[in-house]
């Protein structure tokens, strides 16, 4: 059996990727895709807690996970189509108008 | 028939290759590729934990519908590879930020022997079966289940209204 200090720690480096990819990236789309990661290596860490516990609940939760992912999904996308229409642009670097 | 050890490695391996992709590659739609790979590898490990169910989700909802909204978006937008985005000092700086982020998650994940130490020691296993995740969801989980239904109805009723092109006689 595969321990699960090792799902552990693949769940930290894929989330750190996420956030590598967060803060790196100027394309919106792209730091939507590395949000995307982050949720998932949530899901790893939900799972790979729950096997030797109540693997069930561990699925449920990280079910609910997945639907949380998909509205934010949903919404982010439409977020960065109203900001095309406005901008023209998806970078993030172009939205300054609350910048001081 | 692949043993438990080689199929963890092979998957990790492909989640994280999909996943390094993803945060580098400058053209949007090769980075929505490539997160489709990482998804794939995720999935593989939902299965190598016994959670087939969950695996099967995962290459739905994700490999399949997500992905699809993604390169939906990126073909209306008619994007072109984006332009180099150098690594300035600020970022220089925010990328050693993350990285001492994930050292500290990583090095107690490292030292965690096992998490069951800390959960309650007489409550029957469940394995996660759709029928045993169903009982949970709709029993246990019922009050964040609705909670949940509730939330994808407001997002896409949000994403409706934000989507919306402006009528003319309205102010943006």
């Amino acid at each position: 059996m595969v321990p699960q200090a090792w799902y552990l720690l693949l769940s930290a480096l894929l989330f750190g990727l996420g956030i590598a990819g967060f803060v790196a990236r100027r394309n919106t789309l792209v730091m939507f895709m590395s949000v995307e990661l982050m949720l998932n290596a949530a899901n790893v860490v939900f799972l790979a807690a729950a096997r030797d516990h109540v693997p069930a609940r561990g699925s449920a939760c990280a079910l609910f996970v997945i639907a949380v992912a998909a509205a934010e999904v949903a919404v982010g996308l439409a977020l960065v189509l109203a900001l095309f229409r406005l901008r023209k642009s998806v970078q993030a670097d172009e939205v300054r108008e609350l910048r001081a | 028939m692949l043993s438990e050890t080689t199929a963890f490695l092979l998957f990790s391996a492909i989640a994280l290759v999909g996943a390094v992709n993803v945060v580098t590659r400058r053209n949007p739609v090769h980075a929505a590729l490539w997160l489709v790979g990482a998804f794939l590898g995720v999935a593989g490990l939902f299965l190598t934990l016994g959670a087939g169910l969950l695996g099967a989700i995962q290459v739905m909802v994700y490999a399949g519908a997500i992905m699809v909204l993604f390169l939906f978006v990126i073909l209306l937008l008619n994007l072109d590879t984006t332009p180099f985005e150098g690594l300035s000092i600020a970022r220089g700086a925010s990328l050693l930020a993350t990285a001492a982020t994930v050292a500290l998650i990583a090095f107690p994940f490292a030292r965690a022997r096992e998490l069951r130490a800390a959960a309650v020691p007489d409550e029957p296993e469940l394995p996660a079966t759709a029928g045993n995740i169903a009982s949970i969801l709709f029993h246990q989980y019922a009050l964040p289940f609705e909670v949940v239904s509730l939330l994808l109805l407001i997002a896409m009723v949000g994403a409706i209204h934000l989507a919306r092109r402006p009528r003319r006689d309205e102010p943006t």
